[in-house]
């Protein structure tokens, strides 16, 4: 009986080192291959590419989770993969040159940044229809959704605005002035905060969506690091509120946020130019794409730490991962 | 959509003034704060393109002033700013000062001056220019940001010994250090080859030979092409000893085209052709300025110059302070884009912003090749203690910029 208990205690610490195995499956565009990279969430291994259409850029899941949205920037279009079959199965249109898109939360509409246009293209996935459009700033890129679906916001990179959209009257209700070349926007899960991150300004913006005013500015600094290497781009808020990423680009780290605090905890090290980054389902990984070593990471949430660099096509830019 | 305006070079007949054009095609809010600035240059008559494959450019410079009057409109939308651009363009020969002083007269303190350094620095002097704001987005003249530099005056096109400097860089990392330096006869040919002698010197490269080529640009098109030329430079370039990279200062473009591929020894051509050092071309497209070229192609019609990308940054510098600020008096404007905060986004992945010792904007310089670009500089290893941009010209230790005001 004894031994028996041991032997059990021993398999528990054994489970307990090793990192638990997930089951989800991750996708990855690639933005210079025109492919996608299909990852084993338990293997953490690369299972297949897929060819997609030219300058695959944003991808984003369907609320039901059987389908993959992807912005076909130069064929100016939005494909559909079908999670099951696996392949492409049809499209959406998308004003020209989309570059990053955002699904409301009740999955329908899926508002799309038109990057050579000004404008924001309003599309209903179901119909596969255009419901309007909305002009914006000068080269709009970061989309944001409050999580009752009513405010969207939507980043123009060379205005540097973040431009609060109101989703029924598709009219810009506000306009806040960030730092230079802002390119995403995300609120928190409570949709009391939205977060700005500003690539050439260096900064991130947390903004009161209340009163809309910009409560902190975010800035970082890296030892031995270049201040115009730190580039943020993506950035994403754990639901609990507690922690916040943002993806530096070529300062090639992740900043981990004390999101009460608003105060950075560390920097994470990853691969070259990191922009986008996804969490799984239960929020215990973190996938980030790093587009000038053409691999993903993984990090592991709960410890903080970077677990596996995964190669993948040429110059990836989003992930989505799938349950 | 504007539509875009391709103006053939021959063109001389024009009105003084031209009349100032509609700022933009987008409406401005009501209450909006108007921001005049204006635009001079005088439209030389230039030459056609030296090869079919370029592009004839009869309005470089002020495509891209005026576009940058169309994004400071769409910021303006939100911001409640107006821009509008007063067009001031001096036929050939015609008197630029005095178009200045009319400029200067209806009130304009941000002048955009899109010409050569002795007609910038006759404007700059002008004594009722000592309260305004000019941009220098043309002259490279290493002079006007060192013993001619003025208090009035900001650089947003790169300077001789920025390029030169950055294609330097490139060459040191390549180590081809050896260089065989030709040089045309013209007054710019020879500004460009002083800066390139000094970054030989800066960055320990060594010139194992120089001559002068001379050959005054002649007729363009002749039907003959290349059957006298296939001769002449093989000769010209014979005898050099041993060197890894041909350099050439051809400002002027009459000859340096001709080099490539025709070297006696083979060997790559570098500096005014071949690879060259610039503020822009038309194959950047790193750092989202895709959409900036799709953007200007799309409303002017052509590629974007260095002169069209060097005027947009210095129209865009004002938008920035007026923004930021909210304040569009001279005063405030000037005070913020020479202060700590400003910074100018152009898409060339940092943000730019002026030297306070010679007014210059400092900036990425770009190698291209013809069809792509080759690399940017500064190159990777060359260190600084403040900022790495300021390996690339006159740094602040070295400057002989005096910073005075014009003569009362």
């Amino acid at each position: 009986m004894r031994a028996g208990v041991m032997l059990a205690a021993a398999a528990l610490i054994a489970v307990g080192v090793a990192h638990p195995a997930v089951a989800e499956t991750i996708y990855v565009t690639n933005e210079k291959d025109n492919t996608i990279t299909v990852v084993d969430g338990a293997t953490l291994e690369v299972t297949k590419t897929i060819p997609v259409g030219q300058r695959p850029r944003g991808i984003t899941i369907s609320k039901d989770n059987t389908r993959l949205f992807i912005c076909a920037s130069d064929d100016d279009t939005i494909q559909v993969f079908d999670i099951a079959k696996q392949e492409i199965v049809g499209t959406l249109p998308s004003g020209p040159d989309p570059e990053q898109f955002i699904l409301s939360p009740a999955g329908n509409p899926l508002y799309i940044a038109n990057e050579d246009d000004n404008m924001v293209t309003v599309v209903d996935v179901d119909s596969g229809e255009k419901v309007t459009e909305i002009p914006v700033g000068v080269e709009p890129e970061g989309m944001g959704i409050s999580p009752d679906g009513k405010i969207l916001v939507n980043t123009s990179e060379t205005t540097n605005m973040a431009h609060f959209i109101d989703t029924e009257s598709h009219e810009i209700v506000d306009n806040v002035l960030v730092d230079s070349r802002p390119r995403f926007a995300e609120f928190t899960a409570d949709g009391k905060q939205l977060w700005v991150t500003s690539e050439i300004g260096g900064t991130v913006s947390v903004i009161d969506t209340a009163t809309r005013k910009i409560i902190k500015k975010i800035g970082f600094e890296v030892q031995g690091l270049n201040a115009e290497a730190i580039q943020p781009v993506g950035v994403r808020v754990t639901r609990d509120g507690k922690l916040a990423f943002v993806a530096m680009g070529p300062a090639n780290r992740v900043a981990v946020i004390d999101a009460q605090a608003l105060e950075v905890k560390d920097y994470l090290l990853v691969g070259q130019r990191v922009w986008q980054m996804t969490f799984n389902a239960d929020e215990s990984r973190l996938y980030t794409t790093n587009g000038n070593s053409n691999d993903i990471s993984v990090i592991d949430v709960a410890n903080l730490e970077v677990i596996k660099s995964i190669a993948v096509g040429n110059q990836p830019w989003g992930v989505a991962v799938a349950p | 959509m504007r539509k875009p305006q391709i103006r053939r070079v021959g063109l001389l007949v024009m009105t003084l003034f031209a009349t100032a054009l509609p700022a933009a095609a987008q409406n401005a809010p009501a209450d909006a704060v108007t921001i005049p600035i204006a635009y001079i240059t005088e439209r030389v008559k230039e030459l056609p393109p030296f090869s079919l494959v370029d592009q004839p450019t009869g309005d470089n410079g002020l495509m891209g002033a005026r576009l940058g009057i169309d994004d400071n409109n769409t910021t303006g939308k939100f911001t409640k700013q107006n821009f509008t651009l007063d067009e001031a363009v001096v036929p050939d020969g015609g008197d630029v000062v005095g178009a200045f002083r009319g400029l200067l007269a209806k009130g304009h303190k941000f002048i955009v001056a899109d010409l050569p350094a002795a007609q910038l620095l006759a404007i700059a002097d002008v004594p009722e220019a000592k309260d305004t704001l000019i941009f220098n987005v043309q002259a490279k003249d290493d002079a006007l940001r060192g013993e001619q530099c003025r208090a009035n005056v900001l650089h947003t096109m790169p300077n001789y010994a920025m390029l030169a400097d950055g294609l330097a860089q490139y060459l040191m990392w390549k180590r081809w250090a050896n260089w065989f330096l030709v040089v045309g006869t013209g007054e710019e040919d020879k500004k460009f080859a002083a800066a390139l002698r000094r970054a030989a010197e800066r960055f320990s490269a060594t010139i194992v030979e120089e001559r002068e080529f001379d050959a005054a640009p002649g007729a363009r098109r002749t039907d003959t092409g290349y059957a006298q030329i296939q001769k002449q430079m093989p000769t010209f370039t014979q005898g050099v000893g041993d060197y890894d990279v041909l350099v050439v200062s051809d400002e002027r473009d009459a000859f340096g085209e001709y080099l490539q591929y025709r070297t006696w020894d083979a060997r790559p051509v570098v500096g005014t052709q071949g690879l060259v050092p610039l503020a822009w071309h038309r194959s950047q497209e790193q750092w989202g300025a895709t959409q900036m070229q799709n953007r200007f192609t799309k409303f002017a019609g052509r590629w974007m110059t260095e002169r069209d990308y060097a005027a947009w940054l210095a129209v865009r510098s004002i938008s920035e302070a007026t923004t930021r600020t909210n304040k569009t008096d001279y005063a405030s404007v000037n005070a913020y884009i020479r202060g700590p905060e400003f910074g100018v986004a152009g898409f060339k992945g940092q943000k730019l912003t002026f030297r306070d010792w010679d007014g210059q904007l400092r900036q990425p310089v770009l190698l291209a090749g013809a069809r792509t670009l080759v690399s940017v500089s500064p190159q990777e290893g060359f260190l600084h203690q403040f900022s790495e941009l300021d390996t690339l010209g006159f740094d602040r230790p070295e400057t002989t910029c005096k910073l005075r005001a014009p003569a009362q």
